[in-house]
């Protein structure tokens, strides 16, 4: 039974970076490289600065959510590398589609993160419109509901020419995000189906982070999950997911193909929700400590900074970075706690893009309803 | 291969499954972004033939014959809605829409709203639906009621030729998802359709009989077991005015009231159980609404609260002109 110990150091797993921080890529990174080649050091220093940030912010949000200022709050603690080196593989013109723990990528495709925070606060049942913010679409509450949106939007990308045309600055791809809990759901099994069927141009990017609230992996799935890809009938590859570097690689690759018409892949990051599930949980409850310190050494932004040290970094940096996500942190809270409710008119306005005479006679009646008191008290 | 029907003319007579089909094939030639999904639809134009042909005219870029997943046909029509295209998905038969009940009711009703209104939904689910054909376990079923309460769904069923090629029309035109229930039974009977005027509004009822005694509203097949009930009671003397509703969300009610302003009465019919129906939905808006001139309840006439039965049975159980005229008897009697 795969056990959420030790399977990220399998010869099979792809790694760049060893768990304490040394550049040691195994034998499965060996195609990937060449991948490498595209980071500059402003690219390094980006994924470390990026992965503290939203650290930084993680903890903030949910001490909001403990000061009863959000509804909830769904950490994303553990998996800072499997979300930065795979955001940062995409291109301007992809579309990604998020399951909802996916803050960092949201943040690198241009999102304002206290968007995200609206939609937790409640007063929005979205928060962002995705062509403004760097194709990062809504996130999506129904487990791998969105899978099958984004098979249909990459199948859409082919219907109209905006992939495989063999350049690869405009041709488009769609990458996937979605979970070990999810990847049980019919929908995400049809989304492979329907990917494979169509061959479109899409990465499923599965974050195993070894826990579906109090539910281990094992319970999903008897076989590593990246296998399953091939029964689909699409290329499936297990990365370390703590490992930056091979998350970026590995992505870069998958992507590319996708956009060259290559066909969909499926990439299994292994991770750890070091958390819990929302702040609804108690891992206490259900996990192992023994497995939460496994994982622990494993920081991915620990890692990294080792590994950055290795390369000469300067201290200067690293604490400029905490200072900067210090302050980020500081910003986003300030800024959340500002966040004002809709109007009630965002119960009726939205629901049909054209005339509905129920909706419109249901709206009218609320104003004349909730006039009446106002007339009361004057 | 059948050849395409020839909508240049003022009016032919054609069954509805031709009709739909010129519908979907007037909608291809106007608008490149519609198209077609779901199983079956290519080579085989659909287990009902409603899609015969169009894989050859349009190709398989605009006819896609889908893998067997009625949510992955709804899921990635809701991708494909985002990306500007305008899909219309076949679902086989009534009792296989299920599988793709959570992408409709969570995923397709919700996205507009969950937008802020950013984005637009055109998708048109067609679903045949219905008894009267004496088959099997879930290819009878009538779960209309289930998108009527579905808020941002809008839901509509031909019930004639006619209205059939137009309504296809004006669903796939909508910006909002459109649920279009095409009844099964009267698929093959011909009627005229007249391609030189325009249609009805989609959700517009309509009186297609006058009566000055008691309403009769339904959709779909029952508009035709109405109609026969209507040519029934007229032999003894009772006018029944037969509307038929064309559309079961929104519903429009105007015709309804002023009929039952005229007739005092109202009997609401349709073949889905009558708990938590359609016909319960119009009886209580009817009461709200006209209660001074009512003479008396309105009455269901509905499928029975079960599954549907089995074939040999389905008589015993769909409402039939006999049964609804016991119910025009029971409201003449107050």
């Amino acid at each position: 039974m795969p056990t959420a110990f030790g399977l990220d150091g399998a010869e099979t797993c792809v790694r760049m970076i060893s768990p304490d921080g040394r550049f040691e890529p195994n034998a499965a990174a060996e195609e990937f490289l060449p991948y490498l080649d595209r980071l500059s050091e402003a690219d390094h220093r980006r994924f470390y600065r990026d992965m503290v940030v939203v650290r930084k912010f993680d903890n903030e949000a949910a001490n909001l959510q403990r000061q009863g200022q959000l509804a909830l709050w769904v950490p994303s603690h553990g998996q800072e590398a499997a979300q930065v080196g795979s955001a940062y593989a995409t291109r301007p013109q992809d579309h990604v589609f998020p399951s909802y723990r996916e803050h960092v990528v949201g943040m690198i495709r241009g999102l304002d993160v206290v968007d995200v925070l609206r939609m937790l606060r409640g007063v929005t049942l979205g928060g962002w419109v995705p062509e403004e913010h760097g194709n990062f679409h809504l996130y999506t509450l129904v487990l791998a509901s969105q899978t099958l949106h984004s098979t249909g939007y990459a199948m859409g990308m082919q219907l109209d020419g905006s992939t495989a045309t063999g350049n690869p600055e405009t041709d488009q791809a769609v990458i996937t995000y979605y979970g070990d809990g999810a990847s049980s759901q019919g929908d995400a099994n049809e989304a492979l189906v329907f990917a494979a069927s169509y061959q479109t141009p899409q990465v499923f990017f599965l974050q195993n982070n070894h826990w579906a609230i109090s539910v281990p992996v094992s319970r999903q799935s008897r076989t590593p999950l990246y296998l399953r890809a091939g029964g689909f009938g699409m290329p499936g590859t297990q990365i370390d997911g703590n490992d930056v570097l091979a998350s970026f690689a590995v992505t870069a690759k998958s992507m590319d193909d996708a956009r060259a018409g290559r066909g969909p892949s499926l990439i299994e990051a292994l991770t750890y929700r070091v958390g819990a599930h929302t702040t609804a949980d108690d891992p206490t409850k259900y996990r192992d400590p023994e497995e939460l310190a496994y994982w622990v050494a494993r920081d991915p932004i620990t890692r990294f900074r080792s590994y950055l040290q290795g390369r000469g970094i300067e201290q200067e940096f690293l604490t400029a970075v905490d200072e900067e996500a210090a302050d980020f942190a500081a910003d986003a809270r300030k800024r959340a706690l500002e966040i004002t409710g809709p109007d009630r008119s965002v119960i009726f306005d939205n629901v049909y893009a054209e005339p509905h005479p129920l909706v419109a006679e249901q709206k009218a009646w609320l104003e004349r309803y909730e006039a009446s008191f106002d007339e009361g008290t004057n | 291969m059948n050849a395409a029907t020839d909508t240049s003319v003022d009016s032919a007579s054609l069954p509805m499954t031709k009709a739909l089909n010129a519908g979907l094939r007037r909608a291809m030639l106007d608008d490149p972004k519609v198209l077609l999904m779901g199983e079956d639809i290519g080579p085989l134009g659909g287990v009902f033939r409603v899609t015969e042909g169009l894989i050859a005219e349009f190709g398989e870029k605009r006819v896609l014959d889908t893998p067997l997943a009625e949510s992955g046909i709804i899921g990635t029509a809701i991708g494909l809605a985002l990306r500007g295209f305008r899909p219309v998905c076949e679902i086989q038969f009534d009792g296989f829409v299920f599988p793709g009940f959570d992408q409709i009711t969570s995923q397709l009703a919700r996205m507009r709203n969950r937008h802020e209104g950013g984005v637009t939904m055109p998708v048109v689910i067609r679903i045949p639906y219905g008894g009267h054909i004496g088959s099997i376990e879930h290819h009878q079923e009538s779960p209309e009621a289930y998108f009527a309460h579905t808020p941002g769904l809008r839901v509509v069923s031909p019930s004639n030729p006619h209205d059939a090629y137009w309504m296809m029309q004006e669903a796939i035109a909508s910006d909002d998802p459109v649920i279009f229930f095409e009844p099964k039974s009267r698929y093959w009977p011909k009627g005229e359709v007249r391609f030189g005027e325009s249609g009805t509004p989609l959700h517009a009822s309509r009186v297609v009989r006058a009566g000055a005694d008691v309403t009769v509203v339904g959709h779909g097949a029952m508009v035709s077991v109405l109609l026969q009930a209507a040519d029934l009671a007229a032999g003894e003397g009772i006018g029944l005015e037969v509307i038929d509703l064309r559309s079961i969300s929104p519903i429009d009610y105007g015709p309804i009231l002023n009929s039952v302003q005229k007739t005092g009465r109202l009997i609401v019919a349709q073949e889905a159980p009558g708990f938590v129906s359609v016909g319960s939905e119009i009886a209580a808006t009817v009461a709200e609404r006209a209660f001074y001139t009512l003479e008396a309840p309105v009455l269901r006439v509905s499928g029975f609260d079960t599954p549907f039965p089995p074939a040999a049975v389905e008589t015993h159980f769909l409402p039939s002109p006999d049964r609804v005229l016991e119910a025009v008897d029971r409201v003449l009697a107050y």
